[in-house]
């Protein structure tokens, strides 16, 4: 049987795993460390610290500020010297709390240790309890609270958990290293997924350029026995770990339009994830930190390292010998994915999971040119959505015919931007129109809400 | 040959006849009444189709004009009240008259006054960059200087100034069309009244961080500090959100906050005479002295109650103080 992938679109990039050697080293702790509060998506979390208080690792010091929300933990011991905002990897402020470290002293109730506890509780409640107090958030990249996702709304019945362990980005190896290191953790932490959402059958999905994982993960799972947990073998195509993408693949399934992958009754977790949800219902750890992979050509010390969550990038990368000459740009993510980083002094949050180094050669865009109409980037798009279309109606600002073209089903995975041959910023002008649709359709979900509720109101006062 | 010649003009004469005839009735039938001073009202306006005046173009607007009961809600801010007297005489209408409107930057960080921190070598768009990141200077808030607002305006009034990397609006040139601040991701063009021969004063600035945060992006940047809030004697400016904002409603363009300003981040432009920073600065001293010892002296004379009161409100006092020596410049306020 061939391995399988997703059934439209795609591209196949180099995957230039260069730090797939590397193992997981823990990088010394940094003298001070910025927790931002808006580490995920949904609401910011509410600082429940002052300055001048003692913090321990794994205690909480910003609580959820909404339903979509997550605990933030220290990541550090030491001493709070501010809550307020400052520039995050994008330049842009946000409220941070700053910890000066002294010492490195755990909260009580946490197992450092690495003895694996193959134990899982049977209470699915107590188990996503820990979860949310633990602060697990989906490290893939989206950073959506998990307790969320493993709570489906009523009516919607998951019949398979999935455990990307794609990492279809060029670069990056943190997930690959940590199939290799953890194993045996990740796949507790996909066993505990798996009875929290009734005992499905689990699916670890992980590309054939990682045969090494591929084979560990098959001898861990036979070794602690479980049944139901599967390896599958993912033909590599970029973005297969996109969620849709991934759902696709595994079970031949597609998700609707603005549906959510429990509609076709799949629930994606990565790889990272897996092990987070391991250490806060196995070990009580909540995620204080996680694997980055550093690397790029130009850079001479390639690594994975285990980063707290707050560290800043300067400091990560001068431990590992400094930003070479020649690198132009340091990127957050993967190159396909991954964004420029505007300001080095910013810290990482858990959702960080690499940094790339790249020449001003590997960075430069070549000059637009005028659209032949090849239909590269409709190829290549795994949504199936047609970008040249959708580049000139951003231009033409015409952002009703670009909700009814569904932009707003764009992954922004960069295919079109990848595939192009005339250079054209297709994702930079659609991401325009995807922002402005999207919070045209907010707008009119929040005008329909208010509008049902006067009419309700009214309704009632009639009464 | 003559013949087929002879009856091929007649079929073709008898049809086209019968067809013109058609379509005659046809005209006739379906004739859409329009009420004709729609293309009235669209012959007398400026054409440029901008959608400064809110709708789709100039002939959307003829005919929202034409439907409207009055003209409040309809103007059309490129061809100002001239344009305006005009549809308002064709429609039989009032027209009030709106003062002059210009489109002004606000933002003064300038290539000396905001140093550079990073690269940007994307997709040459504001709109773009906005969607990335904060922009490549310290300040999130300010110009990001790829000319999203140039590229918008019709009227060719703004340009991009080199030196200071920021867009400059040419006066004679803007309509107040307002398309640039549609396009402006950073809301930093504000569309304000232009003011008596051209003098308006406003704070050249948006950057809401804290004072140390915005100060150390921007050397021009309005740190919220409240001095010229605290200085307006006309209750012109307000500080929300570490930002100055003066009412132009208000503004009686006495030139005092400008003087005040630590950061120079509130601009006066077009006035005849550059500003004496000094002379202002020792003005304001004496007035607010004054001001102290009478304060002084009424709680002195008993009813520590009034005192107490006029201590807290001294913009009271030094109002009338002010009448005495008030600029020259007030003056064009008063013809309006």
């Amino acid at each position: 049987m061939g391995k399988r992938t997703f059934s439209i679109g795609g591209v196949h990039p180099h995957d230039n795993k260069i730090s797939r050697e590397c193992r997981i080293e823990p990088l010394p702790l940094a003298s001070t460390v910025y927790i931002s509060v808006a580490q995920h998506i949904g609401a910011p979390a509410v600082p429940v610290v002052a300055v001048g208080d003692k913090v321990k690792v794994g205690q909480v010091i910003a609580e959820p500020g909404g339903f979509v929300s997550a605990f933030i933990h220290s990541s550090v011991s030491g001493t709070v010297k501010s809550v307020g905002p400052r520039a995050d990897l994008a330049g842009r402020p946000s409220v941070h709390i700053e910890i000066a470290v002294e010492g490195d002293e755990w909260l009580e109730g946490i197992d450092t240790s690495d003895t694996l506890v193959t134990e899982i509780p049977s209470d699915n409640k107590a188990i996503l309890d820990k979860i949310r107090l633990g602060g697990v958030v989906g490290l893939g990249g989206a950073t959506f609270p998990t307790h969320v996702k493993l709570s489906p709304p009523p009516g919607s019945k998951c019949e398979r958990v999935i455990i990307n362990g794609c990492e279809c980005e060029p670069y990056l190896t943190s997930d690959f290293r940590t199939l290799l290191e953890k194993g045996e953790q990740v796949v507790v932490g996909a066993a505990i997924l798996k009875q929290v959402m009734g005992g499905v059958p689990c699916t670890i999905a992980i590309e054939e350029n990682k045969p090494e994982a591929i084979a560990h993960i098959r001898e861990v799972i036979g070794k602690l026995g479980y049944s139901g947990i599967e390896v599958m073998e993912m033909k590599m195509m970029y973005p297969q770990g996109g969620e849709k993408q991934l759902i696709d693949a595994v079970m031949g399934r597609q998700v609707g339009s603005g549906a959510l992958p429990i509609s076709v009754g799949a629930v994606v977790q990565n790889v990272a994830t897996a092990l987070a949800v391991y250490d806060a219902v196995q070990k009580n750890k909540p995620i204080v930190d996680n694997s980055v992979t550093v690397t790029g050509e130009c850079f001479p010390h390639q690594a994975n390292l285990l980063v707290r969550v707050g560290t800043p990038l300067r400091y990560i990368l001068d431990y590992l010998g400094g930003i070479p000459e020649e690198a132009a740009k340091v990127i957050s993510g993967g190159p396909m994915m991954g964004r420029a980083v505007a300001n080095l002094d910013a810290a990482t949050v858990k959702g960080t999971g690499a940094l790339l180094l790249l020449t001003e050669k590997q960075t430069r865009r070549a000059p637009e040119s005028n659209c032949i109409r090849c239909g590269k980037c409709a190829d290549a798009c795994p949504m199936g959505l047609e970008p040249f279309l959708l580049n000139k109606l951003a231009r033409a600002k015409d952002w009703d015919a670009m909700e009814q073209q569904a932009v707003q089903d764009c992954i922004e995975c960069g295919c079109c931007l990848y595939s192009c041959p005339a250079q054209i910023p297709l994702l930079d002008n659609i991401r325009i129109g995807k922002g402005i649709v999207l919070g045209n359709i907010r707008a009119r979900a929040a005008a329909a809400k208010a509008a049902a509720e006067a009419a309700k109101a009214s309704a009632d006062a009639k009464k | 040959m003559v013949n087929i010649i002879i009856w091929t003009i007649a079929v073709v004469t008898v049809l086209g006849l019968l067809l013109a005839l058609i379509l005659y009735l046809v005209a006739k039938k379906f004739k859409v009444e329009e009420d004709p001073r729609i293309d009235e009202v669209e012959k007398v306006m400026p054409g440029a189709n901008c959608g400064g005046c809110g709708f789709a173009g100039c002939r959307a607007f003829a005919e929202a004009a034409v439907k409207a009961p009055n003209l409040d809600n309809n103007y059309c801010p490129v061809g100002g009240n001239d344009t305006m007297t005009q549809v308002a005489a064709i429609l039989g209408y009032e027209v009030k008259a709106k003062a002059p409107q210009v489109a002004v930057v606000r933002c003064n960080g300038t290539c000396q006054a905001r140093p550079v921190v990073n690269r940007y070598d994307g997709f040459s768009s504001c709109a773009v960059k906005a969607t990335l990141y904060a922009g490549d200077t310290g300040c999130s808030y300010g110009c990001l200087g790829c000319g999203d607002c140039v590229a918008a305006c019709q009227f060719g009034a703004l340009s991009m100034d080199p030196e200071t990397g920021l867009p400059v609006v040419d006066e004679q040139k803007c309509t107040a069309c307002g398309a640039c601040a549609k396009a402006c991701p950073k809301h930093i063009i504000e569309i304000r009244p232009k003011g008596p021969r051209g003098m308006r004063e406003f704070v050249s600035c948006v950057n809401k961080d804290k004072g140390p945060v915005a100060k150390k992006a921007c050397a021009n940047a309005c740190i919220g500090c409240g001095i010229c809030a605290k200085t307006c004697t006309h209750g012109a400016i307000t500080v929300e959100a570490n930002v100055a904002y003066i009412d132009p409603a208000k503004c009686k363009l006495c030139r005092e906050c400008e003087a005040m300003c630590p950061t120079g981040a509130i601009h006066g432009v077009n006035f005849p005479k550059p500003l004496d920073k000094d002379a202002v600065k020792e003005r304001i001293k004496l007035r607010q002295q004054k001001a102290k010892e009478a304060a002084a002296a009424a709680a002195a004379a008993g009813a520590p109650a009034v005192a107490i009161k006029k201590a807290d409100a001294p913009a009271e006092a030094p109002a009338t103080a002010k009448k005495a020596d008030a600029p020259a410049v007030t003056k064009p306020m008063e013809e309006k």
